[in-house]
């Protein structure tokens, strides 16, 4: 195989690289183009897809193209964030694949001169009887936890599912916060000619050494234990040296641009700089500070070593941002300069070993078009865990026992949800994190969302579901929601069945947010997300900040002994796609349809609600319906309940076993005084109410049929996660 | 009031933004690089959480031989007031100021829940207006958090009635030895606390206020 | 000189990790493994040899809690 083909690049994309340079390309510059032309870095797959998002909205501050996106929260302050994958690292290595994925993230955001504040993580295994599930997801909650408890950044929030076809190929997406002071946040464009490029942080080693091309946009195959070596690992001491030189180097105003080093490392960090500011730049390899004396200079320009920063640095200012960087014990070292040329120039010493032009190496890479086809089917397997034949009670067992719905404690237990002290609802509480923002005198509230099954049944309605999910989450602590990030995890797109997927998803994203009126400020595309078995789920995962005016009402779950309960909004329960469904073995292909407007009216009903007062506790029907989410409330606040669905169910002309466990976008329970409850209707908002909180029992009514549960054992089916994961 | 605070801050502190918002509750409160050998005229230091130089070798190790310890050594031996909250505890114990060590919690993960504490009868300034047996809600949240000293260490804790917390029944995060969740050193200044009181200061971020009360009780000594 | 530092918990006291690999062992299918301890290895090189003693026992272990013992690997 010749050597190109070795790095990922097709026959036709090395003879435009050879057309463009007017020359075959060197070893260092090869392997330059396969990183920067591969799907990590190019986005060639995906990006004509991508320009049907929204991106613009009065708020936004910061959108795509920057290292994250941000938006404004007023009296001068901005909120960063932005989600990333790093699935196929964690796939391979768990531990140091997520914890490295959470420095990642952190860095994209210190980046812009953001202080980080939040971490939330979206995690997919296989299902949770398979001991490599287990094993990964330990891994990955070990190393989330590990990396942000050690750099003291608060993990609030986040999400984990269990669904066979990621057994070969997990996906850790981690997504970071951060509030910066609107005019000191810095761009990634390098600028001045003459100015001095300094790289800052920890020393550059063999780790990860192919890992964009060679992982990042390969099928994992039987091979995964062979690429361990290019794993890298992740250092949360040095990451929190480099961030708070980094935060001081830019409120002193000493830096003209800051880019951190992700995957693909100096070479992307070094071309995009330049790219961005339309200058050349030259790096010497020479003055990189190795932590192997024997690197070659290919090495060296796509090591992926962790915790590096790339900065730009007038001349006269060098010495002074060398003195910072050693006050806070981190590296520091020039190693390169802006220039005129348009150019990339690799030196060794006095040696050039590298020469491209910038356009090219960056935005060279030809964009492709996808051969969608929708498949005939369900693509995925189906396994039945309960027969049709069980009571409703021990249905509603079932479902809350199932890894999927059941409380992910055992999980957020191992990481630190309180430093920082911004956090107001902390895990478990509430449906979105809530974090006080004093100096900008507000909160903001942050989500993740992606149900990869309901995607698979339907890419374009689960990913508008996704996007209202995580809007139904923000809304319940009363949040107006103000930017999107997402993160899309998708098979091999060069598929025609996993490029209907992403097609489809990516139309439904684009929709559900214009019909919101939310920009989609920055994201990350993972694609080849396979295994032996075929695809993953299509995954798309969503993250959203938005503000809170008032923290101190942002509703929890937890509803009191005596208050009334009702359910608001267009809520149609349906079983396709559903968790019951799923255990059932009878999952298939399509979803209904749904009115985002009228959901979004809905949506808004519900954070007026939070925000007055007149909604004690509000809590959106998910995963396993309106049972689960009543069953949920009451577990949450040790109160139970007596309420009665069938007025639901005669309003949407559905079955008992529907209105208990169907599932659908647009549904709330909330609780607070009845007379409270009632105003909320009448405001072209559907408002039932549905019973009273009390008790020590957990009993639900449909016509004829009941469920009628101890609290108590519906509180050990839902906390049975941790005995599961340990197993 | 009229207490002045002074945080140590390590490279890899985490906790002590947290900690400096809750002194400056109970007085005015100021960080102290862990360069510094002067810690200015501070009337009480708090030596905070997080992983001071990635707690590597072992947790808190490398952080006692800074300045700033040197000087916060000098400072408890003339009798001044000393907080170690988590790894701050542990960097006391490493230097020496309080008994025993700290070792890895006992199901070897990193745990932040909610717990309540026992008071008690230390004569400590951080225990003031706190009564013996009172229960404390406070969060925990570490992963080398079990005490340990030899047995006969563990009796004349006792006695010398050294032993300011313990984890209320069935609420021991780590496997402690007698559910031991601080200590204080033999004069009672120095005070070692595995959970964040600085966490709970204020019942609107969704946990208690209990912890304020031992930064507060510092001002009732100064008094 | 160069040196190598072995550093084990004491005996008697928890070793929780060393516990969680000895539980593990027999479902790996390896039986009758027992008293399994972790520790950690140092290895420096050294100019004065007479300080050795001291750098273990302030900084390198707890006495408290931690066991060492001295190798002497080579000259340096």
């Amino acid at each position: 195989m010749s050597k190109h083909v070795e790095l990922g690049l097709t026959d036709s994309e090395y003879a435009l690289i050879c057309e463009q340079l007017g020359r075959e390309p060197n070893g260092v510059e090869l392997a330059m183009f396969s990183l920067l032309w591969s799907e990590h870095c190019s986005y060639k797959h995906s990006k004509k897809l991508l320009s049907a998002l929204p991106t613009e909205g009065e708020r936004v501050v910061m959108g795509p193209g920057e290292n994250a996106g941000a938006v404004d929260i007023g009296n001068g302050y901005a909120i960063a964030f932005k989600v990333e994958s790093h699935n196929h690292p964690s796939a391979v290595e768990p531990f140091e694949g997520a914890a490295t994925g959470v420095g990642g993230i952190l860095r994209d955001v210190f980046a812009l001169g953001a202080r980080p504040i939040a971490i939330l993580d979206s995690l997919r295994f296989g299902e949770i009887d398979s001991a490599r599930s287990r094993y990964l997801l330990d891994g990955a909650v070990r190393g989330i936890g590990h990396y942000g408890n050690s750099i003291g950044v608060a993990t609030v929030g986040g999400e984990i599912y269990f669904e066979a076809p990621y057994e070969q190929n997990c996906l850790v997406n981690a997504m970071c916060v951060g509030v910066a002071q609107t005019n000191d946040m810095v761009r990634a464009a390098a600028a001045g000619i003459g100015n001095q490029v300094v790289l800052m942080g920890a020393s550059t080693g063999r780790d990860g050494i192919g890992g964009a091309s060679v992982l990042a946009s390969a099928e994992l195959g039987d091979a995964g234990d062979s690429k361990r070596p290019t794993v890298q690992i992740g250092d949360p001491f040095e990451e929190s040296k480099v961030l708070e030189c980094c935060l001081e180097l830019l409120e002193l105003g000493l830096l003209v641009s800051l880019q951190d080093l992700g995957a693909a490392g100096l070479t992307s960090s070094a071309a995009e700089m330049a790219s961005a500011g339309d200058v050349g730049i030259d790096i010497d390899v020479a003055r990189v500070p190795l932590r192997e004396a024997d690197m070659e200079p290919f090495e060296i320009m796509v090591s992926e070593s962790q915790e590096r920063m790339l900065a730009v640095v007038e001349p006269e200012i060098v010495s002074e941002v060398l003195r910072i960087c050693e006050k806070w014990q981190t590296g520091s070292a020039v190693i390169g300069e802006v220039t005129d040329n348009g150019r990339i120039r690799i030196l060794k010493g006095g040696d050039v070993v590298g020469d491209m032009p910038i356009g090219v190496l960056v935005d060279g890479c030809p964009l492709y078009d996808l051969d969608p086809a929708q498949p005939s089917g369900w693509i995925y397997g189906n396994r039945a865990e309960i027969s049709d034949e069980i009571s409703a009670d021990e249905t509603l067992l079932a479902l809350l026992g199932s890894p999927n719905i059941a409380s992910k404690r055992w999980a957020y237990e191992q990481y630190d949800s309180m430093v920082g002290s911004r956090t107001n609802r902390r895990p478990g509480s509430a449906d979105a994190a809530v974090l006080s923002i004093p100096e900008a005198d507000t909160a903001i509230a942050v989500a993740i969302d992606g149900n990869g099954r309901r995607v698979a049944c339907d890419p374009y309605t689960g990913t508008v579901e996704a996007t209202l999910e995580c809007a139904a989450n923000l809304a319940c602590v009363g949040a107006e929601p103000l930017g999107v990030t997402n993160c899309l995890n998708f098979g091999n797109p060069e598929k025609p069945t996993q490029a209907w997927q992403l097609t489809k998803a990516v139309t439904g994203l684009a929709d559900a947010c214009t019909a919101l009126g939310l920009p989609v400020v920055g994201g990350n595309v993972s694609l080849y997300n396979e295994g032996a078995d075929g695809p993953i789920y299509p995954t798309p995962v969503i993250g959203m900040v938005g503000e809170v005016p008032d923290p101190g009402r942002a509703a929890g779950i937890a509803w009191k002994d005596g208050d009334s309960i009702a359910l608001v909004g267009p809520f149609d329960p349906s079983p396709a796609g559903s968790e019951l469904e799923k255990l059932r073995g009878r999952l298939g292909p399509g979803l209904p349809d749904h009115d985002i407007g009228a959901i979004g009216e809905a949506l808004i009903a519900i954070r007026e609600a939070v925000r007055s007062g007149l909604a004690k506790t509000a809590h959106d029907i998910s995963d396993g319906g309106a049972a689960c989410a009543l069953a949920e409330c009451a577990i949450a606040s040790d109160v139970g309940c007596n309420v009665d669905l069938s007025t639901l169910a005669s309003l949407r002309d559905c079955s008992p076993a529907d209105a208990l466990f169907g599932e659908g976008p647009g549904g709330f329970v909330i609780a607070g005084d009845r007379s409270e409850l009632e105003r909320i209707g009448g405001h072209g908002v559907e408002m039932i109410l549905l019973g009273t909180a009390t008790g020590k029992e957990v009993v639900i009514k449909v016509g004829e049929q009941k469920i009628d549960l101890l609290l108590a054992e519906a509180s050990q089916a839902w906390d049975s996660l941790a005995q599961r994961a340990e197993d | 009031m009229g207490v002045t605070w002074g945080v140590l801050q390590f490279p890899g502190s985490c906790d002590e933004r947290d900690a400096l918002n809750a002194c400056s509750l109970a007085g005015d409160a100021q960080l102290v690089w862990h360069d510094d050998r002067d810690l200015g005229g501070i009337d009480a230091v708090v030596v905070p959480g997080g992983f001071s130089y990635g707690d590597y070798l072992r947790a808190g190790a490398i952080a006692q031989f800074s300045p700033a310890m040197g000087a916060v050594a000098e400072f408890a031996a003339a009798g001044g007031p000393v907080l170690g909250i988590c790894n701050g505890f542990q960097v006391l114990c490493e230097a020496g100021l309080l008994p025993g060590a700290l070792l890895a919690n006992e199901n070897l993960r990193f745990n932040c829940l909610q717990v309540d504490l026992i008071a008690g009868d230390s004569d400590s300034p951080f225990m003031r207006g706190i009564e013996n047996g009172e229960r404390l809600s406070i969060p925990a949240k570490h992963q080398t958090g079990r005490f340990f000293a030899p047995e006969e260490t563990l009796d004349r804790l006792e006695a010398n009635r050294q032993i300011a917390f313990r984890y209320a029944p069935g609420q021991n995060p780590n496997g402690s030895l007698r559910d031991i969740a601080g200590v204080t050193n033999e004069t009672g200044n120095v005070l070692g606390l595995m959970p964040h009181p600085e966490h709970a200061v204020d019942i609107g971020a969704g946990g208690s206020a209990d912890g304020l009360r031992l930064f507060a009780a510092l001002g009732m000594v100064a008094a | 000189m160069k040196a190598r530092i072995l550093i084990r918990p004491k005996e008697g006291i928890l070793d929780a990790q060393g516990k969680a690999v000895e539980r593990a062992l027999p479902a790996l299918g390896f039986e009758g493994v027992g008293r399994v301890h972790i520790g950690r290895l140092v290895e420096l090189e050294i100019e004065n040899a007479d300080q050795l003693e001291s750098l273990c026992e302030k900084l390198l272990a707890n006495p408290l809690i931690e066991d060492y013992e001295i190798e002497q690997i080579g000259e340096s």
